[in-house]
């Protein structure tokens, strides 16, 4: 299959189809939710995922940054020459699907653009190229945070800073929420592996029983704020907490947040080249 | 909470200073998007005295970027309203009475609202497919260089708003 076309049809499934993960959870927030008008919210958001499928149009008129990660088979040779294509795949299927420029230079708010060329690359042992789109809304994204702790930090002192960071978030942010954690790495790298941790399902515990544990512990302290969906209360401040670790320095323990709407939207596929 | 309000535009003072924080509200009429591009020049025309391109008097003001797809209307939801908090006063000044967005507003903006009599709504955040289908057509109004930022005006019926500070500064969020 030629590249272009895959990728147009992956920017347009990122941004009409609801993943199914996300959806599962929003339906069981539905479900279990008892408090009239965040249970109606959470009922408009299903709504709202059918509505977008039906008619092909954009589940949020914020259609993001649409991001890039790419994860190269050992059969893959990547260069400019490919990069530039996706990179135009993409902006045609913004301009022609009618999703929102929302891409402008600092200082600049004249004639949006489409696509900031955000790509995130990294080589696999696998075949093929594994292509995700992810189309960041900026609601959600302007309420990341990033501490570096002292290496001695306690868990505790982490859950704390996390909650935090989703309280400030606040009703603007588009609750429910998704919380990915990233922990390690350096400054930048923390807090893009809380992105990727956003690109992981939310529906599943990973593998780690620890890790699974505290996420459920967050996620029971994040419910507890009481925000609710579109901040009206309820039970369901956020969906899910998902952490991913890395090595780091001996000196420090960066922790990133990045917080994403009830609106998570990506759609992933490998492509043979 | 349960009764849904219908509310026409332009607003009439009776009905805008009935409506509390909390209640349901079904939206008929032209409502006129505007986000962070144009309440910022809207401001400027205002504190210049000039003569904006759109009569506001009465009307609402929907913070929101929507998308086209070609000439065709595409989704529609809002966007934070926080970040024009600083654009209130000069609007409500020229008769401006209800404010469609998302999320919490600041202390000044209760004051605001108490002074003029206008109101500030929520819409369902994150659901602009859903929203779409209560926007009956469009128009462009002004600022087109701006894009989607531009001011388009939009025939609503039936678009769904909760009540998120009313005329007296009640805020739904106060209790956040
Ligand atoms: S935060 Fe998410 S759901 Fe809310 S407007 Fe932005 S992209 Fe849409």
């Amino acid at each position: 299959m030629d590249i272009e076309k895959f990728v147009y049809e992956l920017a347009v499934r990122a941004n009409t189809i609801l993943r199914r993960d996300v959806l599962n959870l929003i339906n069981k927030a539905y479900l279990e939710e008892r408090k009239i008008q965040p249970k109606k919210t959470l009922k408009v958001i299903l709504d709202n995922a059918l509505c977008a499928y039906k008619n092909r149009i954009a589940l949020c008129q914020d259609t993001g940054l649409p991001l890039v990660f790419l994860e190269c088979g050992k059969d893959v040779k990547v260069d400019y020459i490919l990069i530039k294509r996706v990179s135009k795949a993409l902006e045609r299927a913004y301009r022609k699907e009618g999703f929102r420029a929302s891409t402008v230079t600092p200082f600049n708010f004249y004639k949006p653009r489409f696509n900031p060329d955000i790509f995130h690359i990294e080589f696999t042992n696998r075949y093929g190229l594994r292509i995700t789109i992810f189309p960041k809304g900026f609601g959600s994204e302007n309420k990341s945070a990033l501490k570096m702790f002292n290496p001695t930090v306690s868990q505790q002192e982490i859950s704390e800073f996390i909650v935090d960071a989703v309280r400030r978030a606040g009703p603007s942010a588009c609750p429910p929420f998704f919380i990915g954690v990233g922990i390690g790495g350096t400054a930048d790298y923390a807090l893009l592996l809380a992105k990727k941790a956003l690109l992981e399902r939310v529906d599943r515990d990973g593998r780690n029983e620890d890790i699974t544990r505290w996420e459920k512990d967050l996620l029971k302290r994040i419910n507890s704020l009481g925000i609710g969906p579109m901040g009206l209360g309820g039970n369901f401040t956020a969906l899910c907490v998902k952490i991913k670790l890395y090595p780091t320095h001996i000196a420090g323990l960066p922790v990133g947040v990045n917080i994403s709407c009830h609106s998570l939207r990506s759609a992933t596929a490998t492509i043979r080249i | 909470m349960g009764k849904l309000i219908k509310l026409k535009t332009p607003i009439e003072e009776e009905e805008i200073s009935k409506l509390r924080a909390g209640e349901e509200v079904l939206l008929e009429g032209l409502i006129f998007t505007a986000r962070d591009q144009a309440n910022k020049r809207l401001n400027e025309f205002i504190i210049a005295k000039k003569s904006l391109p759109v009569n506001l008097y009465r009307q609402v003001i929907y913070y929101c970027g929507p998308n086209f797809k070609g000439d065709k209307f595409g989704s529609c939801g809002p966007t934070t309203s926080s970040r024009m908090d600083d654009y209130l006063e000069p609007l409500l000044s020229v008769g401006v009475k209800g404010f469609i967005g998302k999320g919490n507003r600041s202390s000044l903006v209760r004051e605001l609202l108490r002074k003029y009599r206008g109101v500030y709504f929520l819409t369902y955040a994150g659901c602009g497919a859903y929203l779409w289908q209560f926007v009956k057509s469009y128009r462009k109004v002004a600022f087109l260089d701006l894009g989607s930022e531009a001011i388009f005006q939009l025939e609503v019926c039936n678009f769904p708003l909760i009540v998120g500070i009313d005329t007296k500064g009640e805020d739904i969020y106060k209790r956040i």
